[in-house]
């Protein structure tokens, strides 16, 4: 069955910051709906279908906030449901909307994902002691480490390396009005200096705790058409997933992920992707993932990851921008963060990213991934339709 | 006054009740008696511990032979914790590592002590030190934490693989 077009019609955000005191969980998402409604010159009454997404409901300690969140999203009357698939949720609940229009079976879809750490206490939630476990667990930095260790043994990569990656993200951020962290005083000097957290991860390399989300209006093809302002249109969708554990399992490089790039790059007519891709929108919480996602996702060659980085192909100004909005980490709405990188590879193609807008982008990466790095979520946006 | 509140804080809690399952409970009962038990995946013969669910993640069958495995193992890869959190029960620093019981074909974590940790390498082989017997529980904190053995590490080929 040939796919319906789709395209993103609207983006609104919010600012991301430590706390929002001022606003419920309710509040915090209608701020983002508002803001992409009035990017897409329409009403909650235009909207068809509403598909919403964010992490562990333990994060925030409210247990399927969706149902709570109907009324202030007007749903009555609409189908609205929600997707989870831990920290690639932003992502996958895109795609999910986006399949209802690629369907056919929907004309305008509202997406949304959020994340409010401050009403809970993440690093709790995610080092709850298996039990009968030896509990040395310590959140998702104490589970990363020892993968980012196991990539800098294999692939021989100098230990600045993620401290390059964390002072480019926190300076593009600066150009993001947006972004949780705006910290202007970063050097690699400096960056190394950073302590240790989770060695071999210094704390410059770590994500920040973020309340924020984002909202993401996906229309159809004759919808679009009728409307005056840019549009990305959605050139491919892809979603894999894994067994956090199994014996042989490559952690530093899952076979899920390079299935998933695999996939949404073949279905978007993508045979190279370093020369086709204008911008990338990468999930980095710990930089030092940006190496290593950039050989997963099949930018550079195995363990040659950090010789990109180290080249400066990842600055803005660089043949491959990764991060211009600062990325995760400069803002982690946990549950948001995956929208967040496929809102903001729409916003490039759409030439709409303001001043950290990679010029002339036209093709642009939105990825995303979660729990113990098993589930991946990817879509390709363009400026053209596909 | 009231109206100037605009959060407070509700802690919640949640007790439940564990069902080992016919995996688990080989691993359990190994455990309550000082003894490391896996499971054999019949299809790809590799070796669980623990053999958690009892189901090959690879096969998708159930693990089926029981074999004990370490007591030693090496060291893969580790991370020293310097964060501290809410329900932290390890003094920090501490160094969470990821280790490969001889006989295991996947890593589990446990702690290291007894060692500095930045002495502590990808490829050190430990063994475990247990509590005392009186204190056993069918968990794997009946082992304290693991400690060097002063053997040569393993070369990198030797557990690259589980990675
Ligand atoms: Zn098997």
């Amino acid at each position: 069955m040939a796919l319906h077009r789709c395209a993103v019609v609207g983006v609104g955000q919010t600012n991301h910051t430590a706390c929002r005191g001022d606003v419920s969980i309710a509040g915090l998402v209608r701020e983002a709906v508002d803001r992409a409604l009035l990017d897409a010159n329409m009403t909650l009454a235009d909207i068809d279908a509403i598909v919403i997404g964010k992490a562990p409901d333990m994060l925030e300690g409210v247990m399927m906030p969706e149902l709570w969140l109907t009324d202030s999203l007007a749903a009555s009357g609409k189908p609205l449901f929600r997707v989870h698939t831990a920290g690639s949720v932003g992502g996958s609940t895109a795609i999910v909307a986006a399949q209802h229009v690629m369907s056919g079976l929907h004309k305008r879809v509202l997406t949304i994902a959020f994340e409010k750490q401050s009403d809970g206490n993440a690093m709790w939630a995610l080092s709850v002691p298996l039990p009968f476990s030896m509990p040395v667990h310590a959140g998702a930095g104490g589970y990363f480490s020892p993968i980012v260790r196991s990539y800098i043994r294999r692939s021989g990569a100098p230990s600045h390396i993620g401290a390059m990656v964390a002072v480019k993200d926190r300076t593009n951020a600066l150009k993001n009005p947006y972004a949780h962290l705006h910290e202007d005083h970063w050097t690699l000097e400096k960056a190394m200096e950073s302590p240790m957290l989770w060695d071999p991860i210094r704390f410059v390399e770590t994500c920040p705790s973020s309340d924020g989300a984002i909202a993401l209006v996906l229309a159809s093809e004759d919808v679009a058409d009728k409307m005056p302002g840019k549009k990305a249109w959605v050139h491919s969708t892809a979603m894999r997933s894994e067994p956090t554990m199994f014996a042989g399992r490559n952690q530093v490089s899952p076979r899920a992920g390079e299935m998933c790039a695999e996939d949404v790059f073949r279905k978007a007519g993508i045979t190279d992707p370093l020369k086709q891709i204008d911008a990338v929108e990468m999930y980095v919480p710990f930089s030092w993932f940006e190496p290593m996602w950039l050989e997963n996702l099949g930018f550079a060659p195995k363990d040659q990851g950090w010789r990109f980085v180290e080249d400066g192909v990842t600055e803005m100004t660089g043949a491959l921008p990764v991060n211009a909005s600062g990325g995760v980490l400069s803002s982690n709405p946990i549950g948001a963060s995956g929208m967040l990188r496929f809102g903001e590879a729409a916003l490039q193609v759409m030439g709409k990213a303001g001043e950290h807008q990679i010029d002339g982008a036209r093709t642009a990466l939105g990825h995303a991934y979660g729990g113990g790095s098993q589930f991946f979520a990817m879509w390709v946006v363009g400026s053209e339709k596909n | 006054m009231a109206d100037d509140i605009l959060r407070i804080r509700t802690p919640i809690g949640i007790d439940y009740t564990w069902s080992s399952g016919p995996g688990s409970v080989v691993y359990m009962r190994g455990l309550e008696n000082g003894k490391l038990i896996g499971r054999r995946c019949p299809d790809c013969e590799l070796v669980y511990f623990p053999p958690r669910n009892g189901i090959c993640p690879r096969c998708g069958v159930l693990l089926a032979a029981e074999v004990e495995v370490g007591p030693r193992g090496t060291i893969t890869t580790f991370c020293v914790v310097n964060v501290p959190f809410l329900g932290q029960t390890i003094k920090i620093p501490y160094v969470a590592a990821t280790i490969l019981l001889d006989g295991a074909d996947i890593g589990m974590q446990h702690l290291i002590q007894e060692c500095e940790a930045a002495d502590v390498r990808m490829g050190m082989r430990v063994e475990p030190v247990w509590k005392d017997k009186s204190e056993w529980t069918p968990s794997l904190e009946n082992i304290l934490y693991y400690k060097p053995t002063g053997e040569p590490d393993a070369d990198f080929d030797v557990y690259a693989r589980h990675l």
